[in-house]
């Protein structure tokens, strides 16, 4: 009891900390700041330039909305404004913390939205940010990271650490590329993928179950062993002979008929593959069956006190392999919508989707809701830093690719606080 | 339900935690397992349960042998289990955790949970026993003793003939002890037989209808419940009990260490010592009295360096509070922490290697680069024989220590540097009486070469033994410092918080956010119990507290004889290493 005292500082359950308060306040005036001189006076938004907003998807069909212009400098300066007020607020009084949640939204949000005024920025109104474009390179962007984190979530539910997904996605996307290519048909291949997650699930919980390796080492090792093996079979398989092992065809877009038609977001949302629903009635799914079902009661209680669970004659260790399984499988479905997305798989073609899917278990505070919502946060950052590298920022494009990762970080760390992860996630389960 | 136990024998390497035990329970009767701790209770009662495989021996249910595999053969066989540690899930509501592993479901594959269906079941269940509990409540906001109760509710639930309750009076207040007498006799008025399992000689006469007691894995004799404390006390000790400890009466000294205005917050950032003060002068032990969680913990962890804290603590004119745990320790404080399995003992480490612990950056234990080996080896070597730690040698690891020994080990550290003040937080808890005696020994040896004690322990027999004079603590305020001569009653009025600053206490005290409005605990001024720890003498005053069925309480006729129950809680991780010295 009492070292664990000493590790929690006594302060955490106090309404909020006068360090944090300022802090928290500090940092959203600095937003502010950083929005107002960098992009609402900076040289880039001088000379009267207007923002244009493209609010038509090219790519798809659908009714053309014009584009929406406004003057970039005077909106963005009233958004840094109003950052630096909310920063102010924070200081200078001790918010209730709904308040407080909705300030920093409010903060983020318009700071956001500057970046964007200040990116599609231009004297001549020849820059322009397609606004669908970048909701669709969002949900894009999302899907193999709701996939992967819901199948993180199912994992460490259960109590078992899966810091392998991104290994599963990898092999995932390799299989769905693999037998997608021999069969000529794509959607066996997706069968194939998440066949091949769920392969890599049972290896990860074989190792952890069984023999009780350490499960954060041990989901690194399978990361570079997926790597290794895909790395290996794709130079020495696939770049040799692209057309007959690495190329399926691309997912279809399927069209929900009325609700496709909806103003902007429609083509976005209801004009898209099947993978897409699939993934959005997953994170339905596996969230009704962990608070409504049997099954989901027995998994918290596995992932929560497996010894109280095993004295009520539930079979723990049964339970966490097929759990761990049933995650590889998602994350293998998420890598098969990584390969079917291009039609072809490429090495390292994760690119640490993996490692964000898995902050996204933790920012999601171990719900798939809350999965699906940080996977959406990390999948915007990574689109606007796609969609913004084309239009000749000052700021380095490479530079710009980092955002994802930097918003990551800043998730894990600074907004969130401490989140209660299953209390035997990650710890082996010994019977007797 | 008629139990047998043939002949059951297991050992664990070469240690015989249970040899050739026969036990019967009969239907309706509360059957007492009596015996130290490392006796080999728990042992047995966890080869009864299906989680432990016995050597040989049967297990014998209404005539018919029976082999249990897993918990589910003994669940199904009518046997229900209530742990030490509770086997619920503390996010999990009262219901969640009661229906867990036979859910009620529709939708057939699904395993869509009726969790409707799983409420009225629990308000039946509890309804029918006298067990009030809210099925919504999550457990972790419960009081411990409404944990209990779901414990026992959920082996109601399963059809339970056979309740082994597992030390369950070890975490409750006196109050909480006597409702759950209660409970069990109401168990037993509906024909299901309970196995309590205890080392406290006055709860064993105050509820069992039969006592076997156990002895180093023995069967050592039956007892009727109208046996003399003393005697039962030597039956399970296996000697004459002397449980009286010695000490002349001497004038303290000169104002040693001075605590002044002292408050200190816990993890939940709750005020849990609240504008203390007091003056421990030397030669002299002040004993710290008080249920669990009044604050004690969080005193000594102040006075200690381990917690931040408001106000002043000096010792000899040097300030403790703000200094680091190593300044602290430099400044000449000897600590005993409470809980030496979490904070006293490096397990793996060998005996040598924890006793040079604190000092092992300093002369004669090495200095800031290296370790001198040989002097590590040589300390452990002397305080092996000086404080008679039973072990093969001082480079034995102190996991495979019983708890009485590793206790050894954590005094020995202690005293070893001549403390200028020695702070002890539950010294004997879990130890054999052997061990405590003589830690008591040493203790008091402490006080009559002029150094200054602070004892702090919730076992108040422990606190009027070794004091010369005690300070009861309720909801983080000393309620007052007596004499140690005074009557327990009148020391269990004031841990209940019946000083003259009650009233004001009531008000200010954050402790008790933690007490539902709904507990159905009948006192409802009784603080929270948090840890998972004993205070077992307190069970004395239970009459003298206003509780409802205080009348009742068959505790007070112990009170004369001068015995002392054997020792508090037993840690479950040393109950099979715990036989090696005996």
């Amino acid at each position: 009891m009492a070292v664990a005292t000493i590790a929690t500082p006594a302060v955490l359950a106090a309404p909020e900390t006068d360090v944090r308060r300022r802090s928290a306040g500090l940092t959203q005036i600095v937003l502010g700041v950083v929005a107002l001189f960098a992009f609402g006076l900076g040289s880039r938004t001088a000379h009267g330039a207007s923002t244009t907003f493209g609010l038509t998807l090219i790519s798809k069909q659908g009714t053309k909305v014009p584009d929406w212009v406004f003057p970039a400098r005077p909106v963005i300066v009233a958004l840094a404004l109003v950052c630096v007020l909310i920063g102010a607020a924070r200081l200078a009084v001790q918010l209730p913390r709904g308040w407080r949640l909705a300030g920093t939204s409010v903060v983020l949000f318009c700071f956001t939205f500057a970046f964007m005024a200040w990116s599609a920025a231009d004297p001549k109104g020849g820059e322009r940010l397609i606004i669908p474009s970048l909701l669709n390179s969002m949900v894009v962007a999302a899907v193999p990271l709701v996939l992967g984190a819901l199948g993180g979530v199912v994992g460490e539910r259960s109590g078992v650490v899966n810091v392998a997904i991104e290994g599963q996605l990898l092999f995932g996307g390799f299989m769905t590329a693999l037998v997608g290519s021999t069969t000529h048909n794509l959607f066996i291949g997706v069968i194939a993928g998440t066949l091949a997650g769920a392969l890599m699930g049972l290896l990860l919980a074989v190792l952890a179950i069984r023999y009780l390796i350490e499960q954060v080492v041990l989901g690194v090792v399978l990361n570079l062993l997926a790597l290794g093996v895909t790395g290996f079979l794709y130079k020495s398989l696939m770049q040799t002979n692209q057309s007959s092992y690495n190329s399926v065809s691309q997912f279809d877009s399927f069209r929900i008929p009325g609700l496709a038609s909806i103003w902007v977001v429609g083509p976005v949302l209801f004009d898209q593959p099947l993978i897409i629903y699939v993934t959005v009635f997953l994170v339905v799914l596996v969230h009704l069956g962990l608070f409504r079902t049997r099954w989901g009661l027995r998994t918290r209680a596995v992932g929560e006190h497996p010894a109280a669970a095993d004295t009520v004659g539930v079979k723990v260790l049964r339970l966490r392999y097929r759990n761990v399984m049933l995650g590889g499988a998602f994350a293998g479905l998420g890598g098969a919508w990584l390969v079917g997305n291009v039609g072809n798989f490429t090495e390292a073609m994760t690119n640490g989707k993996g490692f964000i899917a898995l902050a996204a278990v933790i920012f999601g505070r171990w719900s798939p809701f809350g999965a699906l919502a940080a996977a959406g946060l990390f999948g915007f950052t990574a689109a606007l830093a796609d969609q913004t590298s084309s239009l000749q920022l000052p700021i380095p494009s490479d530079l710009l690719s980092t955002l994802p990762y930097v918003a990551t970080l800043f998730a894990v760390a600074g907004l969130i606080g401490r989140v209660r992860a299953p209390a035997a996630d990650g710890k082996p389960y010994i019977k007797g | 339900m008629r139990l047998e136990l043939r002949g059951i024998t297991k050992t664990f390497g070469s240690v015989a935690a249970n040899s050739a035990i026969d036990l019967t329970v009969e239907p309706g009767e509360i059957h007492c397992l009596l015996g130290e701790n490392g006796a080999g209770k728990s042992t047995l009662m966890n080869i009864l349960y299906g989680l432990l495989s016995p050597d040989s021996g049967e297990i014998v249910v209404d005539g018919e042998v029976r082999e249990f595999t897993s918990p589910g053969d003994a669940i199904r066989a009518g046997i229900g289990m209530v742990h030490q540690h509770f086997m619920l899930v503390p996010v999990f509501t009262v219901a969640e955790n009661l229906v867990l592993g036979h859910e009620e479901s529709r939708g057939g594959v699904l395993g869509w949970l009726d969790r409707r269906k799983a409420r009225q079941d629990v308000v039946e269940v509890s309804a029918r026993y006298g067990l009030p509990v809210d099925p919504d409540a999550l457990v972790e906001d419960l009081p411990v003793g409404v944990q209990q109760r779901v414990e026992i509710i959920k082996a109601l639930m399963r059809d339970a003939q056979v309740l082994i309750l597992d030390e369950p009076t070890a975490v409750l207040t006196p109050q909480e002890t006597e409702e759950l007498f209660t409970v069990m006799r109401g168990l037993k008025a509906a024909g299901k037989s309970v196995v309590f399992i205890t080392h406290k000689l006055r709860e064993v006469r105050a509820v069992a209808d039969r006592i076997t007691v156990i002895r180093r894995g023995k069967v050592v004799g039956q007892a009727d419940p109208k046996t003399g404390v003393r005697e039962l006390a030597s039956l399970m000790v296996g000697r004459d009990v002397r449980l009286v400890v010695e000490k002349e009466p001497r004038e303290p000294g000169a104002v040693a260490l001075s605590v002044r205005g002292l408050s200190v917050r816990d993890d939940r950032g709750q005020l849990a010592v609240d504008d203390v003060s007091f003056d421990l002068h030397a030669g002299e032990v002040l004993g710290i009295a008080g249920v669990q969680g009044n604050g004690q913990t969080e005193l000594v962890e102040a006075i200690t360096g381990l917690r931040p804290a408001q106000g002043s603590a000096e010792l000899s004119g040097r300030q403790l509070i703000g200094a680091s745990p190593r300044t602290v320790l430099r400044m000449g404080v000897g600590h005993i922490p409470e809980d030496r399995q979490h904070d006293g003992l490096v397990p793996d480490f060998s005996i040598a290697e924890n006793l040079a612990l604190d000092e092992a950056d300093r002369a004669p234990f090495g200095n800031m680069l290296m370790l001198d080996l040989d002097a590590i080896a040589k300390n452990g070597a002397d305080r092996l024989a000086e404080f008679d730690i039973r072990a093969e040698s001082a480079q034995t690891p102190a996991a495979a220590l019983s708890g009485g020994n590793q206790q050894k080990v954590v005094v020995a550290r202690a005293l070893q540097r001549d403390p200028a003040l020695l702070v002890a937080s539950q010294p004997t808890r879990g130890v054999d009486v052997g061990a405590m005696e003589f830690i008591h020994k040493r203790i008091i040896e402490q006080r009559d070469a002029g150094k200054p004690v602070l004892i702090v322990s919730t076992e108040l027999d422990e606190i009027t033994a070794l004091s010369d004079r005690i300070a009861v603590m309720y909801r983080g305020k000393i309620v007052d410092i007596v004499p140690s001569d005074t009557s327990n009653e009148e020391l269990g009025l004031l841990m209940a918080g019946g000083g003259a600053e009650d009233a004001a206490a009531d008000e200010a005290a954050p402790v008790s956010d933690a007490v539902p409005v709904s507990d159905a605990v009948p006192s409802a001024a009784e603080p929270t119990e948090t840890a998972e720890t004993a205070e077992p003498a307190a069970a004395e005053p239970a009459d003298t507290v206003p509780a409802p069925r205080a009348a009742e309480s068959p505790v007070a006729e112990a009170e004369a004889e001068p015995v002392r129950d054997a020792t508090p809680e037993e840690a479950p991780a040393e109950e099979s290493s715990e036989t090696a010295d005996e």
